[in-house]
């Protein structure tokens, strides 16, 4: 039994929303896949954060959201296991948008995809 | 120094460090002798279940002894469903929220394994358990035990029991309360079939578990027959130290509403002052709903780990849920279950008679060390929407 993120309505929640239409975009073969809905476009930037442990991988998101214009995606690679909360919740306290989480499967980790709100 | 980490151990009271004194005088012999030492070691067996039960409002026969509070919960929960296990009808279905203490989500993963379906009701951002789902849950096919803490030990949100216990009730499903957090320090909710509790989180001496099952409850040891009184947990028990939590029992929850009040206005204090002494923290939980002493905070950007060390060496101990903290690596599931940040993650947790000079002290440091600890990890240049 796994408790962790099972049910919750704060999970729930975290995938809605799918903001603005993307405009199309072609798709680079590293994106996630997006199943019934809308492509977002490609990142602006991306942070390697795989192998930094919590809460490194906040504070490079932090640091660096503002690299991307208002509206623009950032992606943020990361395999801590805090990251998989703390990414989504930091956007939520921030007022960003997290537009997709994905993992990477078959390597742990995960690829979530922030767009910048103001 | 400054202890704030009652949540993981209360002091132990005065009461308590006497009667585990006169334990070890008279309570060394084997209770169920019929010998006079015996039968004064049983004497004392039942005094110390009697007075336990007084607090639980439930009846003596129904309390058993412990070695802990997570002893009790896996006895608790392992006997429901063995007791309710059928070769005709299966393993049974569990169900139970997804901030309960780890000893509930290890037995239900332990019952699992052993052909048990468990469903794990979530919770919202204040840690309060989803009550339609968990009630919708209740409903399913041979639903043999529903597990609900009293109050969660991490960020100290009530949870709503009563209303949980008349789901069960309608649902003729057998509720296990585990009150390890809230017993002795808050009044404690009706309905439940089964309760669990841990003396050292109420002023009593380490090593001792209360579980308490009503005697309509079915209930059937999961370990192996033991010689013992069929209200004990097996093997010889710690007379001493049972003793002790009972004693410890009685006064605390004596003393309950004074504290509650004393330590209410302290962890308000804090839940009040920490947003503005200390950019980007979040503070968890529900914020009326709680119990007294428990206030969790997380510092966004800072590694909750370093914050423990430097708040231990400023002389403040504390706990915390981040993952850089944990034995496991993970981050606290409570947290994670929230939708919570769970890094730089602080728990403070208020003795009895905590006085309004150490949370004033404390209060003073931490900005300090929170400044000092974001500056050598490269914070990102605060602010941003809130």
């Amino acid at each position: 039994m796994s408790p962790r993120r099972r049910g919750t309505r704060a999970a729930a929640q975290e995938a809605g929303g799918a903001g603005p239409a993307p405009e199309a975009a072609p798709r680079p073969p590293q994106a996630p896949s997006h199943a019934g809905r809308p492509e977002p476009e490609p990142p602006a930037a991306r942070i390697d954060a795989l192998g930094r442990k919590c809460p490194l991988p906040i504070i490079m998101l932090a640091g660096q959201i503002g690299s991307v214009p208002v509206g623009g995606l950032i992606q943020v690679l990361a395999d801590d296991p805090a990251a998989r909360t703390d990414v989504p919740a930091w956007c939520g306290l921030k007022a960003h948008q997290l537009v997709a989480v994905t993992e990477l499967a078959p390597r742990p980790g995960w690829a979530f995809l922030v767009r910048r709100c103001y | 120094m400054v202890y704030f980490d009652a949540a993981s151990a209360e002091p132990m009271v005065p009461e308590a460090a006497r009667a585990l004194l006169a334990g070890l005088e008279d309570g060394w012999a084997d209770p169920v002798r019929l010998h006079r030492e015996g039968r004064r070691a049983r004497l004392l067996l039942d005094q110390a279940r009697e007075r336990v039960a007084a607090v639980l409002s439930c009846r003596a026969d129904e309390v058993t002894f412990t070695a802990s509070g997570t002893e009790a919960v896996h006895l608790g929960v392992l006997g429901v469903v063995e007791a309710r296990r059928s070769a005709a009808r299966g393993a049974g279905h569990v169900v139970v929220s997804a901030v309960e203490h780890s000893s509930v989500l290890n037995a239900g993963a332990h019952a699992e394994r052993g052909g048990t379906a468990v469903t794990v009701a979530g919770v919202g951002a204040d840690g309060r358990v989803d009550m339609a789902a968990f009630a919708a849950a209740l409903r399913r096919e041979r639903t043999v035990l529903a597990c609900l803490q009293s109050v969660n030990q991490e960020v100290g949100t009530v949870q709503p029991v009563e209303e949980i216990a008349a789901e069960c009730e309608a649902a003729g499903v057998p509720l296990l309360v585990d009150a390890a957090a809230s017993a002795g320090r808050m009044a404690l909710p009706g309905g439940w079939s089964l309760l669990a509790a841990s003396g050292h989180k109420w002023g009593g001496p380490p090593g001792v578990g209360v579980l308490a099952i009503r005697r309509r409850v079915r209930w059937r040891s999961p370990l192996p027959a033991d010689e013992w009184p069929a209200q004990s947990a097996p093997g010889f028990p710690n007379l001493p130290a049972i003793m002790g939590a009972a004693a410890a029992l009685e006064a605390f929850d004596a003393g309950r509403d004074a504290a509650d009040a004393a330590l209410r206005r302290l962890t308000s204090q804090i839940r009040e002052r920490l947003p503005k002494i200390v950019p980007d923290v979040v503070v968890h939980g529900d914020p009326v709903l709680r119990a007294p002493h428990i206030v969790a905070f997380s510092c966004l950007y800072l590694d909750g780990e370093a914050l423990v060390t430097e708040l231990d060496k400023a002389g403040f101990s504390v706990s915390s849920g981040s993952a850089c903290a944990s034995e496991t690596g993970q981050p606290s599931h409570v947290l994670a279950a929230m939708g919570a940040v769970t890094h730089g993650n602080v728990r403070v947790s208020l003795p009895r008679g905590t006085a309004q000079e150490s949370v004033t002290a404390f209060l003073a440091a931490l900005p300090g060390i929170v400044g000092r600890l974001r500056e050598a990890m490269g914070q990102p240049a605060a602010g941003g929407r809130r």
